[in-house]
């Protein structure tokens, strides 16, 4: 393992989000923030309690997920994309690197980002609305292990892209819906029977579910299989990144 | 001198079925300036990304200070410094973070002296907190360069470092060239400029249709590239060559409106102010008078039909 090289990826990397500050972390924290003050404050007030909690609160779990989710493959995707679109690419494969440390590098900055994010609105929640975490150890590895899933979805997604409409087709077309649908503003149980069963096929479900487990001890499925789901999800993302190294597919000619 | 790079059988085709590289043989030998000279479309950059480990060989071996570039690529990719033909760069990024990055990409603990030295080698000290898009395409030229050496590569490819560069600009890429050399790194460059070969290879190979047709050391190949032609246009249209002028230098064009005298450049003397005064003394009158040299496409022709005969 090349740790310098992957350091190096990852430094420089973070620098970009630091450089371009307002864009990667103000446009997030406030577009929730008006999440919060829309669908918590205004609309919330007139909306009765879910499971024993606020609206305002039961929101919480699902809008970090929504933008943790979003962030990472965004960052992720764009991270690798860029390169490949400027050309710079070419150092990477030129250097006494192997794919997989590319993708720490590349990943661990993009989760890292997300992380962040979903930190800084976790505690921007706070001043809108009054919650408690249950488990708050739980509440952290749902976070780190979304932010690490979805930023290997978002690689993959950057390294198949070959323009930026097909970098923002999937998050657009596929993500948003599954994300929206997935329980973000509702709980599952609140849907006809019909719906219930539909949206478990929707892999959002277990991890909104999980995330909203860990803030309020209520969960649409059981803990456990949220937590499943997303290693599921994690062991996918890994093994198609595993093919991708193999074959060299749309990186190595 | 031995080989540092040691290329066999190299072979690539792409997936259209299109071969780039039919079976390369080459050494290079450690410290040279190799240049590569050939048209577009030869199989130079080819050649070069699959050393560097940019594309992968179909077949055929390729070794950088004896690491084989597949199995022990760590190894031989530390020894190798790249400049991409294009200017690839982050506009937005400042010059020294960007050096700092490929330094450390390479494996390179960061070392701010080292990084120092390589910006002062190539002028850039003084522009190292600018952004890439506030330099000059000459000045971003010399960053590609300082990505390439920051790790301190012994062998570095310079693919076309000139292309599309005016003259002032070549020149000053050729004492770059020049003093990289005295430091002991092995240069491989590649460029369609005869003119960039004769000014700073030791040795030139010369590449078309993705096959290596000779290797030779400059000075031998530039005799037999030193052809030139010097067409002396008439006014009017004449049926033979005068019998004054008559010699095995000089032919009739096909219209009969021209004189066309071959002559060596390197020759002690051209015979170009001999050849003038006959034509004067022979009664024709001029209307102008072209030099022009073989091209590198005329000389791969040339080439061609050697190989064929």
């Amino acid at each position: 393992m090349n740790w310098t090289a992957i350091r190096s990826i990852y430094i420089f990397e973070m620098f970009r989000f630091f450089r371009t500050i307002a864009q990667s972390f103000l446009a997030p924290v406030i577009s929730t923030s008006l999440y919060f003050v829309v669908f918590g404050a205004a609309i919330g007030s007139r909306i009765q309690e879910v499971e024993g909690i606020s609206y305002g609160a039961f929101i919480v779990p699902g809008l970090i997920m929504l933008t943790v989710i979003t962030q990472s493959i965004s960052n992720a995707s764009f991270g690798i994309y860029f390169p490949k679109f400027i050309g710079t690419f070419f150092e990477l494969l030129s250097a006494p690197i192997s794919f997989i440390e590319i993708v720490i590098g590349y990943v661990g900055a993009a989760a890292t980002k997300a992380l962040i994010i979903g930190l800084i609105i976790l505690v921007t929640a706070f001043f809108f609305v009054d919650i408690s975490i249950a488990h708050p150890f739980a509440m952290l590895l749902f976070l780190v292990l979304t932010t690490i899933s979805f930023s290997l979805f978002g690689f993959i997604l950057g390294i198949w892209a070959g323009n930026f409409e097909q970098l923002q087709i999937i998050p657009l077309l596929l993500i948003t819906p599954l994300i929206f649908l997935g329980g973000s503003f509702y709980s599952i149980s609140m849907l006809p029977p019909v719906w219930q069963s539909i949206s478990m096929f929707n892999p959002v479900v277990y991890l909104i579910s999980g995330f909203r487990w860990a803030f309020f001890d209520t969960a649409d499925v059981p803990v456990f299989t949220s937590l499943l789901a997303i290693c599921l999800f994690t062991a996918a993302c890994l093994t198609v990144i595993w093919w991708i190294f193999r074959t060299g597919w749309r990186i190595r000619q | 001198m031995t080989d540092i790079v040691t290329i066999k059988d190299l072979r690539k085709a792409y997936k259209g079925g299109f071969e780039a590289l039919k079976g390369v043989n080459l050494g290079i030998r450690s410290g040279e300036i190799l240049a590569l000279l050939g048209p577009n479309g030869a199989g130079k950059t080819t050649l070069i990304s699959t050393i560097c480990g940019i594309t992968t060989a179909t077949s055929g071996t390729v070794s950088v200070g004896g690491h084989d570039i597949v199995r022990d690529f760590r190894a031989a990719r530390k020894m190798i410094g790249l400049v991409p033909q294009e200017i690839n760069l982050e506009p937005f990024e400042r010059v020294i973070n960007t050096v700092r990055f490929s330094r450390g990409l390479f494996g390179k603990s960061s070392d701010d002296a080292a990084i120092e030295k390589v910006l002062r080698q190539l002028s850039l000290w003084d522009k190292k907190d600018a952004q890439i898009r506030e330099l000059s395409g000459g000045m971003k030229r010399r960053v590609l360069i300082a990505k390439a050496l920051a790790h301190d590569p012994r062998v570095l490819f310079l693919d076309e470092p000139t292309a599309g560069v005016d003259v002032e600009l070549r020149k000053d890429m050729w004492k770059v060239v020049a003093g990289l050399k005295a430091e002991g790194v092995t240069i491989i460059l590649t460029t369609h400029y005869i003119e960039e070969a004769e000014a700073i290879a030791d040795r030139v190979g010369i590449i078309a249709g993705g096959e290596l047709l000779l290797v030779e050391d400059k000075d031998k190949l530039m005799q037999r590239m030193g052809q030139k032609e010097l067409e002396v246009q008439l006014t009017a249209k004449i049926d033979t060559v005068p019998d004054s002028l008559q010699s095995d230098a000089l032919r009739l064009s096909d219209d009969g409106m021209a004189l066309i005298y071959t002559y060596d450049t390197r020759a002690e003397r051209t015979g170009i102010t001999k050849l003038l005064s006959e034509v004067a003394a022979a009664g024709l009158t001029l209307r102008d008078v072209v030099t022009r040299q073989s091209s590198l496409e005329d000389i791969f022709v040339n080439f061609v039909k050697e190989d064929a005969a």
